[in-house]
């Protein structure tokens, strides 16, 4: 019983980290309707930033992360101005095959600039420390990520549904072209997308490195795809939905190794399982509204 | 005139004055591509290397050729390509290896029974294992194609993605079958040049009358308005699914080639990344064109050799430079943001090569250059 709970604890840090990472993907896709291929790569950067701030440069880890924040929001928002801009109008295919460029150039980039020798990620104050909780040992991390989640969810509500940006947002996402003619200021609102999502990746990639601490600089693809399945589950454009799609996918991914210990070499394409079963079953997701097509 | 056109019978009777001198042009220029592809053969224009590279262009073309029948002619962004060249190749190579080969390549855990004495030697044997390669292929897009062709668009693309990824751990799984991660080695090099080139023309060829069909032209109409097609009375899963499954083909055979050609597979080869380079090429030729995804395909495969003194270190004048693993990779991937940023056609756009179309730009450049030069007309202009 004890294994079941810890495999429990488990699935819901994965399933918060998942959460984390999702959001990006949900805002950006609600907003610009592209799938940020470089998302991922932003959480691979952010590690990178975590791990030269804190290993390298001994910064305390407390300054260290607001750092990590910074430099990972405007990685964010320059990539949106250099590849997503400058071709807002053209195609949606464009702006998928920048997306896609921009995440093989991260890719590349951070092989020469941080070699692709695996590197160790710092661990942080206690995370990494276990705690006994009757007679259940899990990682301090299974109970301050999914707090974590939430506290920067509950924010993240909070700012979208009570501020101006929020409504902005809110606004263009609904219909691009009449936000414009009413006055939205769209650079500002779709920079400050890009911004809020890398943070929130940021975060997600500082906890993840506790959990998984080592680094490489395709480490970001695989829970960059996740993540992003993770939001269609919940009906991309949604935030809850990502929430709740990153939970039931981590969930679902440390479950099934558990119930089945065969399959853990098949661990990583159960998700995309997933996604094909919801996009077949609901296309919408979980959450999601329903859009129908306009000639 | 009157004696001038006496003189061309047969074949070229009946044919305007540019349309003989096309045919004499082409003509020639597949002469001249035979004798050099013969000494090529023979090693007597290049070092094996160069042949090496050659061949790797070769299939280079049939992958973006695969990627450009369904992202650029059908419109349906498939990001599946990888996984459908790892069918392929794992096909082809364990169908050419020889039986003693085998054993030694499978050290891990042996090969399964019905593997384990297949051997199809030869030329005939690698025609037989990339026609059979294409076909497992093929049925493989056919299978995925029923859940996936229902997607459009960025779903679409990370679904074929999906699959791919999913193709790769399942060969990274399957010790008996695949060898696992450790991958399979001493693959026979069977696939010469004339292999790679003829494999080649004969997609090309194919993919010239295949756009001249009824096929072709609805293919080409889903990807400009699919409403529109759907009206026209085109049905939309059955050209999609057809296109699919062609490239799905083209893909298992352009990974079995290269699978001969490189002589050694590991899943971690066909990765998503590889998907990537592909679109690279495809996207650098312009989407939609058939002459733009060769000469992309050229381009791209021998630049990539060529740059290998980027890696290597290098000097800037008295600037030493020192050796940085990975920076020629670095100048792909800011070529295609800068390709899709600022020249989103590609070198083609979707148009041909014709020898009508080259005269014309020979004849016009002067005056194109002249206009680089002239201050542009203020104001909108028609565009």
């Amino acid at each position: 019983m004890a294994l079941f709970w810890q495999n429990v604890a488990n699935g819901l840090t994965v399933g918060s980290l998942y959460a984390l990472v999702a959001i990006g993907y949900t805002m950006v896709y609600g907003i610009l309707r592209l799938i940020n291929f470089a998302h991922g790569d932003i959480f691979m950067m952010a590690m990178y930033f975590a791990f030269f701030a804190i290993s390298i440069f001994y910064i305390p880890w407390y300054i260290a992360i607001i750092l990590v924040l910074v430099a990972t929001m405007l990685l964010g928002m320059l990539i949106e101005k250099t590849a997503y801009a400058p071709i807002r109008n053209a195609p949606r295919i464009s702006l998928l095959i920048s997306s896609i460029g921009v995440s093989y150039l991260l890719e590349n980039l951070a092989t020469v600039l941080f070699t692709g020798v695996p590197r160790q990620f710092p661990s942080i104050g206690s995370l990494q420390n276990s705690l006994v909780i009757g007679g259940v040992t899990i990682q301090q991390l299974a109970i301050y990520t999914p707090v974590v989640m939430l506290i920067l969810v509950a924010l993240l509500l909070t700012l979208i549904n009570k501020t101006k940006t929020g409504m902005a947002m809110r606004a263009v996402s609904k219909d691009f072209e009449t936000a414009k003619l009413m006055g939205v200021n769209i650079n500002r609102t779709i920079s400050s997308t890009f911004a809020i999502g890398s943070m929130l990746a940021a975060v997600g990639a500082i906890m993840w490195g506790q959990k998984y601490p080592q680094i490489q600089p395709y480490i970001g693809v695989m829970p960059g795809l996740k993540c992003f399945i993770a939001a269609v589950i919940g009906g991309i454009g949604n935030i809850k939905g990502a929430v709740v799609g990153g939970l039931l996918l981590g969930m679902l991914e440390i479950m099934i190794v558990y119930a089945q210990p065969g399959l853990s070499g098949y661990k990583d394409a159960f998700a995309f399982v997933a996604l094909i079963l919801v996009l077949l079953i609901r296309p919408t997701g979980l959450f999601g509204e329903k859009v129908t097509d306009k000639v | 005139m009157e004696k001038n056109k006496t003189r061309f019978r047969g074949i070229a009777s009946g044919l305007t004055k540019n349309k003989r001198r096309n045919l004499l042009l082409s003509m020639i220029a597949i002469i001249a591509l035979t004798v050099f592809l013969h000494f090529t053969e023979q090693g007597a224009t290049v070092g094996s290397y160069e042949v090496r590279v050659l061949n790797l262009c070769a299939v280079y073309a049939v992958l973006a050729l695969s990627m450009n029948l369904i992202n650029g002619f059908t419109g349906q962004f498939s990001l599946g390509t990888a996984g459908f060249m790892a069918i392929g190749a794992y096909t082809t190579s364990l169908l050419i290896m020889p039986v003693s080969v085998k054993a030694k390549v499978f050290y891990l855990e042996p090969i399964v029974p019905w593997l384990e004495n297949v051997h199809w030697e030869g030329n005939f044997g690698l025609f037989g294992a990339l026609l059979v390669a294409g076909l497992i292929t093929a049925v493989a897009a056919f299978i995925i194609g029923f859940p996936v062709l229902r997607l459009k668009g960025d779903y679409l693309a990370i679904a074929t993605l999906g699959f791919s990824e999913i193709i790769r751990i399942v060969f990274t799984n399957t010790q008996s079958v695949t060898n696992g991660s450790t991958g399979i080695k001493s693959i026979p090099n069977t696939a010469n040049i004339w292999w790679t080139f003829g494999v080649m023309a004969f997609f090309v060829v194919f993919m010239l009358r295949l756009m001249k069909t009824s096929y072709g032209r609805a293919f080409k109409c889903i990807r400009d308005d699919e409403v529109a097609a759907e009206s026209m009375g085109i049905s939309l899963f059955k050209h999609k699914m057809l296109s699919f499954v062609i490239s799905g083909f083209m893909a298992g055979v352009g990974g079995g080639l290269m699978a001969s050609v490189l002589g050694a597979i590991t899943p971690l080869l066909f990765r998503f990344i590889l998907a990537y380079d592909i679109l690279l090429i495809v996207v650098l030729g312009g989407m939609g064109s058939i002459t733009g995804s060769i000469v992309g395909a050229f381009l791209i495969t021998t630049a990539k050799e060529w740059l290998r003194w980027l890696d290597a270190g290098f000097n800037i004048g008295p600037i030493k430079v020192p050796q940085i693993a990975g920076l020629r990779m670095v100048v792909f991937s800011a070529l295609l943001m800068l390709v899709i940023l600022f020249y989103r056609r590609g070198l083609f756009g979707n148009k041909e090569f014709s020898w009508d179309g080259m005269f014309r730009l020979i004849k016009n450049a002067p005056k194109r250059v002249a206009a680089w030069f002239k201050p542009k007309p203020k104001g909108g202009g028609a565009k």
